[in-house]
């Protein structure tokens, strides 16, 4: 397929018709790649009473927005979202596409690559424009962290990538921006659905876990002994105004939902400030917290791995350090 | 059920080391596993199996001749038959390539085996960490799609699967044939009998390669990928990796939040 504009695509991904946060990061490197190709910087938001993530959109910075607003894209399927994407591509056939790595981005990015038989590459933790091919330089993590690897994508367009959220920060919003706003009727057939939402199963009640937009992340391991343990993790997080974060030992342990877990089979997170209370710090925990700016340790072990990757570490029963940790937060809060 | 289990044989990432004089991944002596979610994967199909009398589970992996050692260790623990699909002309496949090829590859194999009515993969592998193969394959066969699986059971005509989400989980009903790809359960993988392993060292494993199915190769390999991989380097992380080592907590505390404080990272 070749691309008929050297537009980039950023996919603003909905929930309850707002803006995920993701979507509106991506619109700052998409603005900086797109100027680049020398093309425009494209929204495209898929969901049902979309009207804030429009205006979201608008004040990050998008040229233009394409909307999809229709009842059968309230909730995420597979389907519906594929065939959606895939008919405004085959229109406006934009040089690049960038999606968030979320659960759905995920799930949605390969399939619409395979229909569009194009690259895709998944994760990224990096973005730029390779000199020589002028096509975009993909940088992302492959052997749980260990390695990294550049892509590119030469001959097929548009060249996808999904990247992981909280890597680039949203720009300031400037709420005087306007954008060229394009509504597609697109009607997708009951039957074409082929899943049927049962039961959505909330383990966090009202509780928000928004451990990849986290700015600093207080985490639990199996040293905080059981799920009482997490009451001064939850407490420390709090007058920091952090999100509380789990090792795989604590959650499979039952002490705290899987929604807080960081690492390979959770989340992979890079805030600017992750705190590890009684995690030792197993390579699985590790590919999905070391791109943090910066780590505090806390354990007991002086030998414990995670030590070998922390900028900062106390050696220490984290019962006696949380809480003096809280008073002085409290103090240089005050 | 019929039930196909796509898997990668991959080296042990947490055995990984870096050289530190070349900057390098030290691959010798890494010794070469199941994937770990592959390995979920195939015990949500026994799990499947245990329930349902009559039905069987096949496990494919496109790989060199050596992953008929992970083949036989996926027959050792619920898996009926394997096969490997092999061939130069598969080296270097990107996500795309692989999802194609292995569609293909299924075809043939269900001449042998008849319709699977599920197909099941990890969730990703530990070495590649795409998580696009799956869905590409599901895509290639224009089957529906589970991603995030972590458990599934046959209800009447459909397939019930708990996947995770950001709130906790979801429960989906898919029709069936389908494409679930799965990440850690609820629960651990079943361990081999001896007995189970004789059995499977034993059984014959069938290769398939370029000449045996319908595929078209130029659709595959380095060929028919897409993206090219144009540099791979080891991340330098510069870590101030201060111990802080203070008579008491209080004091190591106070030191900490300052230097916090004082990096601006408070």
């Amino acid at each position: 397929m070749k691309a008929k504009n050297k537009d980039l695509w950023v996919f603003i991904e909905t929930e309850k018709g707002r803006a995920r946060n993701v979507g509106l990061e991506l619109l700052n490197p998409g603005r900086k790649l797109a100027d680049r190709q020398g093309g425009k910087l494209v929204a495209v938001i898929i969901g049902t009473d979309v009207d804030e993530a429009i205006k979201d959109s608008e004040a990050y910075g998008a040229d233009h927005i394409i909307v999809v607003d229709a009842p059968e894209f309230a909730h995420y399927t597979t389907d519906a979202y594929v065939d959606a994407f895939t008919t405004l591509v085959n229109e406006d056939l934009p040089t690049s596409i960038l999606i968030g790595a979320t659960n759905i981005g995920r799930d949605m990015a390969p399939r619409l690559a395979c229909r569009l038989k194009t690259g895709l590459t998944a994760d990224c933790t990096g973005l730029s424009i390779d000199e020589e091919s002028s096509c975009i330089l993909w940088t992302r993590p492959a052997f749980g962290g260990n390695l990294m690897a550049n892509i590119i994508c030469p001959d097929h367009r548009p060249q996808i990538g999904t990247v992981r959220p909280g890597v680039f920060k949203k720009k300031e919003p400037d709420h005087s921006q306007h954008a060229e706003i394009f509504r597609k009727d697109i009607c997708i057939p009951e039957k074409r659905i082929r899943t049927k939402l049962v039961e959505i199963i909330n383990e966090l009640g009202s509780e928000l876990v928004d451990l990849e937009g986290a700015e600093i992340i207080v985490s639990g391991g199996r040293g905080v002994g059981g799920p009482e343990g997490f009451e001064p993790i939850r407490e420390l997080a709090q007058v920091l105004g952090a999100t509380v974060g789990a090792s795989r030992a604590a959650v499979d342990a039952g002490w705290i939902p899987h929604a807080h877990q960081v690492g390979q089979t959770g989340k992979t997170v890079s805030p600017k400030l992750y705190i590890a209370c009684g995690i030792s710090g197993a390579i699985q925990h590790l590919a999905g917290m070391r791109g943090s700016d910066c780590i505090v340790a806390i354990n007991k072990d002086p030998d414990a791995p995670i030590f070998k990757i922390a900028d900062y570490g106390i050696v220490g029963n984290i019962k006696e350090v949380i809480p003096a940790l809280i008073d002085e937060v409290k103090k240089i809060k005050e | 059920m019929n039930i196909l289990v796509c898997i990668k044989q991959v080296p042990d990432t947490t055995e990984i080391k870096i050289n530190p004089e070349t900057n390098t991944l030290i691959r010798e002596g890494v010794p070469s596993i199941v994937n770990t979610f592959d390995t979920f994967a195939l015990e949500t199909a026994a799990r499947i199996k245990d329930v349902n009398n009559g039905s069987k589970i096949v496990v494919i992996t496109m790989g060199p001749e050596q992953a008929k050692n992970a083949l036989k260790e996926c027959l050792a623990v619920g898996a009926d038959k394997a096969y490997l699909i092999n061939d130069r002309a598969f080296g270097g496949s990107d996500t795309l390539a692989t999802g194609y090829v292995l569609s293909k590859a299924l075809a043939k194999v269900e001449e042998f085996e008849g319709k699977f009515d599920i197909i099941f993969c990890g969730k990703q592998a530990i070495d590649g960490d795409t998580a696009q193969v799956g869905p590409e394959l599901a895509e290639n066969l224009d089957y529906p799609q589970v991603t995030y699986a972590v458990d599934a059971s046959v209800e009447g005509s459909n397939l019930r699967v708990k996947k995770e989400c950001d709130i906790g989980y979801e429960v989906l009903d898919v029709s069936m044939p389908c494409v679930v790809t799965v990440t850690k359960p609820a629960y651990e993988p079943r361990y081999p009998s001896i007995k189970s392993k004789m059995t499977a060292n034993r059984t014959d494993i069938p290769v398939l390669t370029s000449e045996d199915f319908d595929v078209d190769i130029l659709y595959a390999g380095l060929k028919g990928s897409p993206t090219k991989v144009k540099k791979t380097f080891v991340p330098t992380v510069a870590k101030n990796n201060i111990i802080i080592k203070e008579e008491t907590c209080e004091a190591s505390s106070k030191k900490l939040i300052k230097l916090l404080s004082d990096a601006a990272i408070l």
